[in-house]
């Protein structure tokens, strides 16, 4: 067992410093976020007016879902890596090896994972910058953060499959397009929940995005709602487990089509 | 693993990939250990795939391997502990060193601390990457990401290795380099190596016995030397200062025949073509003969029977028809129809007597 420890940690970290000697690919993950940020939060400042939004500054609301369509987005072109390492023979080679398969499949979620927290981290910094506010202190945003990890190992272990399984960038990239907007519309990433029609409000109860919002925004209020921040986080949990499973699993198909 | 056990044994694979294409049927390979052992074959032909097979990475649907005294397919996770690959496609890391990428492939089979940089340094060395070995991947030639492919290979000192398509993709200078390293290597004590190709001259210059796989299957075996040897004889070809009339050519072949050096004696034009056991020992006799008669000759040119030759008469094609018919595991690196001939030399990969107009001249000479 601690060899599969060392050597998640082993191909993590392989992983961790391909993503810092390509600083261009951070720069260019964040600008989306900034824009929604700083764009869209100043052009839409003034929602926040709308009797039955509840008042407050739109930054303030608008942070969390930030952080969670960002850790959305970036997860889910995780499966272009995985293509990218098959396309090159990387991972056939780690496959001739000893390594352990589950170090191999960890270390993607780990990895992903630490990616997520640190774009998480960045976002909340630049909502500071920006003026936002957040009563719910540190222990909140850490929850926040803790929730779109759980949601991001969702969609980087569904991707992954999918590149291992399908092996084309126009499937991935297609599905990626037609998920994201949808799956941010339909939360209350961008407004609260009171003011979405009442079908958009129903459909975003069943959407794992909105849990993680719902669970996050609960935990960064003054008063958090535990039992809400519980069951959603909850959900986002098994249904991480869920996905990384089924990752495993296709790694096995994967070997057959070797 | 007893010392004289062979170091590969593989039999009775069947391999058919969805879709229906059969890869491999009925293939078998035995690989004495200490040896190089060549699987030679155009792409497409299988030889890929049993690679695959022996190294873990794809199951047969039927038959058996057993790969440095482990069931391949019982215990992958022992094979593996043995086995080093160095696949068709790089698979280092583009981002990371050399040195990196050499230091994660020994963590991986346990090796830790000073043994571990030591190992890294001392391939480094002996690849010629001592000076690249701390800059990125990404930036090296295409000799030198092969090299840090074999490199990756050896980290763990392992006791079978296989070589997939060693220098396909590589230019003539970094080929002859790459050739020269597996020689090294072959010297390795106990070190055995099972090399596919597609390049006749490759199969011939590095492998003690070859087997030539065609559709999936082995249709001939043995040394390189002995599989020409099967061939009747050399080609000795007379090119005539003027072209014989009917019986003149009667006469000559007659008078050659009787001197007993050649036989298969056929005229095209004023080039005349025989067959001979010892085609240099022969030439001496022949041009007495034509000396005789007062024929006067031009040129003479021997060429000893190449592995195309052996090719088409095991597989009833031609080398080069083969490799351009079949795309099956084409890599994509040899931009399909590739070269029986890489360096431009022809000794080993000479075409066939009948077509050649450049053979090779072992023995030639010109007579008054």
């Amino acid at each position: 067992m601690s060899t599969t420890l060392d050597q998640t940690w082993y191909m993590t970290q392989r992983q961790l410093m391909a993503i810092v000697r390509q600083p261009v690919f951070v720069v260019i993950t964040l600008v989306q976020p900034v824009i929604w940020l700083f764009l869209f939060g100043s052009l839409f400042r003034k929602v926040v007016e709308l009797p039955g939004f509840g008042g407050g500054s739109y930054l303030d609301y608008l942070v969390p879902g930030v952080v969670v369509m960002s850790a959305v987005s970036s997860n889910m072109w995780a499966g272009m890596g995985t293509l990218e390492e098959i396309e090159r023979g990387t991972l056939n080679r780690f496959l001739t090896t000893p390594v352990s398969r589950a170090a191999l499949m960890n270390a993607n979620v780990v990895q992903q994972g630490f990616s997520t927290a640190g774009q998480s981290v960045i976002i909340v910094l630049l909502g500071k910058l920006g003026g936002a506010d957040y009563p719910g202190g540190i222990g909140g945003i850490v929850l926040l953060i803790i929730a779109s990890i759980m949601l991001g190992t969702v969609f980087g272990a569904f991707s992954n499959a999918l590149g291992m399984l399908v092996r084309q960038r126009e499937s991935i990239i297609g599905i990626n397009t037609f998920l994201l907007l949808p799956l941010t519309f339909l939360s209350s990433a961008f407004m609260a929940p009171g003011l979405m029609p009442s079908w958009m409000r129903h459909v975003a109860d069943f959407n794992p995005v909105n849990w993680a919002l719902v669970a996050g925004r609960s935990a960064m209020s003054a008063d958090p709602d535990w039992g809400d921040v519980l069951s959603r986080g909850g959900g986002l949990l098994a249904l991480a487990l869920a996905a990384v499973w089924l990752s495993t699993r296709t790694f096995r198909s994967y070997q057959k089509s070797v | 693993m007893t010392a004289h056990a062979p170091a590969v044994v593989a039999h009775d694979l069947i391999k058919t990939y969805p879709g229906g294409v059969r890869a491999l049927d009925g293939m078998a390979v035995t690989v004495e250990a200490g040896t190089v052992f060549g699987l030679l074959g155009p792409n497409g032909a299988g030889k890929s795939t049993t690679v695959k097979i022996l190294t873990t990475l794809a199951r047969p649907d039927s038959g058996a391997a057993v790969v440095a005294g482990h069931d391949a397919l019982r215990h992958p996770d022992r094979v593996r502990r043995a086995i080093g690959v160095v696949a068709q496609k790089s698979g280092a890391d583009p981002v990371a060193t050399g040195r990196e990428n050499l230091l994660l492939q020994g963590r991986l089979y346990g090796l830790r601390g000073a043994a571990l940089g030591k190992r890294a340094d001392e391939l480094l060395d002996r690849f010629d990457l001592t000076a690249a070995g701390r800059r990125m991947v990404k930036t090296y030639s295409g000799g030198m990401q092969r090299r840090l492919d074999v490199a990756l290979g050896l980290m763990h000192r392992p006791q079978v290795l296989f070589l997939d398509e060693p220098t396909t993709g590589l230019d003539p200078e970094a080929r002859t380099a790459m050739w020269e390293e597996i020689s090294r290597l072959a010297g390795d004590e106990g070190l055995t190596i099972l090399l596919t190709t597609h390049y006749l001259e490759e199969a011939d210059r590095l492998a003690e016995r070859i087997a030539i796989v065609d559709r999936g299957r082995v249709v001939a075996e043995g040394t390189p030397d002995g599989l020409k040897g099967e061939l009747r004889g050399d080609a000795v070809h007379v090119e005539l200062s003027r072209t014989p009339d009917e019986v003149d050519a009667r006469l000559l072949a007659t008078a050659l025949g009787e001197c007993a050096a050649v036989r298969e004696v056929t005229f095209d034009g004023r080039r005349l073509s025989a067959r001979a056991d010892d085609g240099p020992a022969a030439v001496p006799r022949v041009l007495t003969a034509l000396e005789q008669q007062g024929a006067a000759v031009a040129s003479v040119t021997v060429a000893r029977p190449s592995l195309d030759d052996v090719y088409l008469r095991y597989a009833g094609r031609r080398f080069s028809e083969a490799d351009t018919a079949g795309h099956q595991d084409n890599s994509g690196r040899t931009g399909g129809t590739a070269p029986a001939d890489p360096t431009g030399r022809t000794d080993a990969a000479g075409a066939h007597d009948d077509t050649a107009g450049n053979v090779p001249a072992r023995t030639s000479g010109g007579a008054r």
